[in-house]
């Protein structure tokens, strides 16, 4: 006799099992199939093209009526079962019960709605069903306004699909980048760059306060204050299995229904599949891991040994234009090492994450086309050691036995590309190399090739290397730190031509192997983007080395050393009480004078810095940046006002220089010193700017240094007024801040660009003044004074710790 | 036994930064990552007592001020070529506070 088998749930893991049963044991059940949806089998993945306006419900029907008359099975649609009565072997739908000898639970899952005032307004809905769908069809009128809460792989699929339907929408996502789960960081980055590029909005860290509206939704509000306008509002921020009937009929349930290998249930006649299953405290919510589990059921009816195996699954974004695969783990953890490859000009990213000798996972972005075959080695575990080198290239690569990282360059055909930002292909390389070109220079400047983003620089010299052989060196200029191959002059050169305004916008577009940086790169890249966009960079307080992040200098035990401004090395008796008092007060162990005529206040307690600065800030004095890669000191001696030798005011001049230059930021210290006279008392021609006065005028040097080397200044140009002086400095200044490295005093700087060309620069009167302008714009940013800053009432409280436990931890 | 304490928000410590808790065995400094991880480690580098929480905060790693060290904030593990730890002490986030183990921090000052 036909057993009686109930099956709750038309969902793509029930399709499934049905098709299996009836092809292979077709008279084996009597099959009554319940859907609360009022329709059959559908192929619910293929639900984003139907709203996209792609493809039309019709065309993703999978089973259709003709399917279950022609192989028996009675369907009974809208109609959502109610009860289970285990005891009876019944299922309850509409009041009518319908006996079993086998039950198979494919509820699936319900999407999470997040209990935020208005949450069920008109016009919220989720993403799970057609009827989901067609709210947001009916809602896509031109112009129209959908915000989608949750950027997950549902979430974006919903926003692709309405913002084809002509919808302007914005997506609201809590975490900091999208689709956490299955993207790193940097794919997360290159995806929400490429769909802002087509027009949608995306606002990350995102937490949704409330939906307003009166009858219907209007705007969500956010957390942060943010409103979004909205005509509807999808909430695709996850599911959870749909257990209520099992709940209810008592059988084991963790988070989904637990089933044991063969996908039975706690009670031996129900069978559990597809999303509201928990196997092995696993949940599933891709396809083809309930494909499987569909296999399994439909062998375990039938009486055969089968035994559900979850296997790796990858994913795949179903966005138009979005190629995006994802697959295994990729997660950093001890023990595993990266593989990387971006070219960010394309829009391409892969990363494989490998642990031991084998790839365990893979994150692609911009070009899937080998996705398949790296989730082939994810799952089947194979040993890739051989094919390390090469790897990242595909399977294209991995045909001889040489792994050789130029041979797979040596094998790409002339038309292949290698610089995807000016389009340039390896014959063309080749072709200017055979020419001379035989520098990485040369061969930018004759091709373009790696002049723009810079990110196949690489590729570029491996082009060269096979074209010259051994004729062929690398470029010697060694990259910024170990984060990137890039060197300084690079990152200056491609922040300006990419517009790079934050430092995780030059991490990603140039490449950065790591994530955040390090200690080297961060304060360097924190200075570029201040010097090169003043106006528009926020300056990165945790990218400073502490002495500029605490406005003080860290000495070896912890405390600081606190050195107030003293313009020209000029002071007065009540400046002199004020610091008198200010070291009385904190018990400062010592007081010493500096080498730049100023008073240094050593072994300061770091609680203390606050107070002490607003102590000397009553007196009228500043920070003297004794601490900064700045503007240090302007050394003077007395001139004319009291020498008898002097012959010029120099005293007044480094005043008024001090005045000017103080709180400009610089690639490294800057210490200038004015002479009145050549006797040069003010010690002007060993640092960095000198002014000798004569009486002709102000001769000005620079490049000089009295630290680790020793170097006279040489002379840059002769100024006949004090204002002349003035701005040629301060047009000097800039010209070093635009295009040092960082870290480099001025006289490596000049070694490198040669003080016949800066000379040039500050002699052009035009170029001069442009210099200088650039020069004030950034300083009328920053030339403030961080001590009345930051020794603020609201600012106090970072400079203490932020519990003490000395006492409680004591009991 | 886990006991957990909260010592303030999350908000208290700017991301990519740390703030310290004063104990009666030295002071541990509390870091917050730039994705808001939270991680309590000893204070004191062990090359030269160094206050780590005035490091440069990178990943889950920190570099310190005086000598440039680098340690993981995951496991106290000294990074590269030099050899050290500095212990690590379990915390979390909960409704943005942050929240030690205090009964780790008691073993702490009694060692």
């Amino acid at each position: 006799m036909k057993q009686k088998l109930v099956v709750i749930g038309a969902g793509m893991a029930s399709g499934r099992v049905l098709e299996q049963l009836t092809e292979t044991a077709p008279d084996a059940f009597d099959i009554t199939l319940f859907n609360a949806e009022p329709r059959g089998n559908y192929n619910r993945i293929m639900l984003s093209p139907v709203l996209s306006g792609e493809k039309t419900y019709v065309e993703i029907i999978t089973h259709d009526d003709a399917w279950y008359a022609a192989r028996g099975v009675k369907t009974v649609l809208g109609q959502a079962v109610t009860k289970i009565d285990r005891a009876a072997k019944t299922v309850t739908s509409a009041g009518v019960e319908t006996p079993y000898d086998q039950l198979i639970i494919a509820t699936g899952s319900a999407p999470f709605i997040i209990p935020v005032p208005g949450h069920k307004l008109s016009g919220v809905v989720t993403y799970r069903d057609l009827e989901d769908t067609n709210a947001m069809i009916a809602a896509a009128k031109p112009g129209a306004k959908a915000v989608v809460i949750g950027g997950g792989l549902l979430g974006l699929e919903a926003a692709a699909g309405m913002q084809l339907r002509g919808m302007e929408v914005v997506v609201i996502h809590l975490m900091g980048h999208l689709m956490e789960r299955q993207l790193d960081p940097a794919a997360g980055y290159l995806l929400q760059k490429s769909l802002e590029q087509r027009g949608m909005k995306i606002h990350c860290k995102g937490a949704t306060k409330a939906i307003l509206g009166k009858d219907r939704v209007e705007a969500v509000l956010l957390e942060d204050g943010t409103v979004y306008d909205a005509d509807i509002v999808c909430m695709a921020v996850g599911i959870r299995p749909e257990v209520r009937l099992a709940n209810d009929a008592h059988l084991d349930v963790g988070r989904g229904i637990t089933v044991n290998d063969a996908m039975q249930t706690s009670d031996p006649a129900i069978w559990a599949v597809g999303e509201c299953v928990e196997h092995d405290k696993q949940l599933f919510g891709l396809v083809a891991p309930l494909y499987d589990q569909a296999k399994v059921l439909a062998q375990a009816l039938l009486g055969q040994a089968a035994a559900f195996r979850p296997v790796q699954t990858a994913t795949k974004l179903k966005v138009t234009g979005c190629d995006l695969f994802s697959a295994g783990d990729f997660a950093d953890a001890p023990g595993r090492e990266d593989i990387v490859f971006r070219d960010p000009a394309r829009g391409v990213y892969k990363r494989l994450v490998i642990e031991g000798d084998k790839l365990i996972g893979a994150v692609m972005y911009g070009d899937t086309a080998d996705g398949n075959w790296f989730f082939g080695l994810i799952k089947d575990g194979s040993d890739i050691t051989t094919m390390r080198e090469t790897l990242i290239f595909g399977p294209a690569y991995q045909g001889g036995a040489t792994a050789d990282p130029t041979a797979a360059v040596a094998a790409l055909p002339p038309s292949a590309e290698i610089c995807g930002c000016n389009g340039v292909c390896k014959g063309k390389i080749v072709e200017a190399v055979l020419a001379g070109a035989n520098t990485l220079d040369l061969v930018r400047s004759t091709t373009k090739a790696s002049a723009s983003c810079g990110t196949c620089t690489g590729l570029v010299e491996q082009v060269m290397a096979v074209t010259l052989g051994d004729g062929f060196t690398a470029n010697a200029n060694p990259a910024m730190c170990k984060c990137t191959d890039h060197t300084h002059e690079d990152v200056r050169r491609l922040i300006k031509a990419g517009s790079l305004k934050s430092i995780p916008a030059v991490m990603q577009e140039l490449g950065w192997k790591s994530v955040g940086g390090c200690a080297s790169c961060r304060p360097a890249l924190n200075y570029y983007l201040l010097a090169d966009w003043p106006t528009e960079y926020q300056d990165d307080r945790q990218s400073r080395f502490v002495n500029e992040r605490n406005h003080a200098n860290i000495q070896k035990d912890g405390t600081y050393s606190v050195v107030p401004r003293m313009w020209g090395g000029v002071t007065t008796p009540a400046e002199l009480r004020a610091i008198a008092d200010a070291a009385d007060k904190y018990d400062v162990p010592m007081v010493k004078v500096t080498g730049g005529q100023r008073i240094d206040l050593l072994g300061v307690k770091k609680a203390d810095l606050p107070a002490m600065w607003a102590d000397l800030n009553a007196a009228g004095m500043v920070s003297g940046h004794a601490y900064s890669k700045g503007l240090r000191t302007v050394k003077t001696c007395v001139g004319s006002e009291f020498c008898r030798f002097g012959t010029q005011d120099s005293t007044g001049l480094g005043i008024k220089l001090e005045k000017l230059l103080w709180g400009s930021w610089t690639p490294a210290k800057v210490k200038l010193g004015v002479s009145g006279c050549p006797r040069n008392c003010a010690e002007a021609t060993c640092k960095d700017i000198g002014v000798i006065c004569v009486d002709s005028g102000y001769e000005i040097s620079v490049a000089g240094a009295a630290g680790m080397d020793v170097r006279e200044t040489e002379f840059l140009i002769k100024a006949r007024t004090e204002a002349e002086a003035m701005e040629i400095i301060a047009a000097f200044v800039q010209l070093y801040r635009e295009n040092s490295r960082y870290l480099h005093r001025i006289y490596k700087w000049v070694a490198k660009v040669g003080l016949d060309w800066c000379r040039a620069q500050v002699e052009d009167p035009a170029t001069r003044r442009a210099l200088y302008d650039r020069f004030m714009l950034s300083q009328s940013v920053y030339q403030t004074d961080p001590w009345a800053e930051l020794s603020q009432p609201d600012q106090l409280a970072q400079w203490a710790p932020m519990a003490d436990l000395s006492l409680e931890a004591a009991e | 036994m886990t006991l957990w304490m909260d010592i303030g928000a999350l908000t208290d410590i700017p991301q990519q930064g740390a703030r310290v808790v004063k104990t009666a065995a030295g002071c541990v400094a509390v870091f917050r990552t730039a994705d808001d991880q939270v991680f309590a480690i000893d204070d004191a580098c062990p090359h030269k007592g160094g206050p780590l929480s005035e490091g440069i905060v990178h990943g889950s790693s920190v570099t310190c001020p005086l000598h440039a060290w680098v340690f993981s904030l995951e496991t106290g593990m000294a990074q590269g070529a030099d050899t050290g730890a500095v212990n690590s002490y379990p915390a979390r986030v909960e409704a943005g506070r942050i929240l030690l183990d205090a009964s780790r921090l008691a073993r702490r000052a009694a060692a």
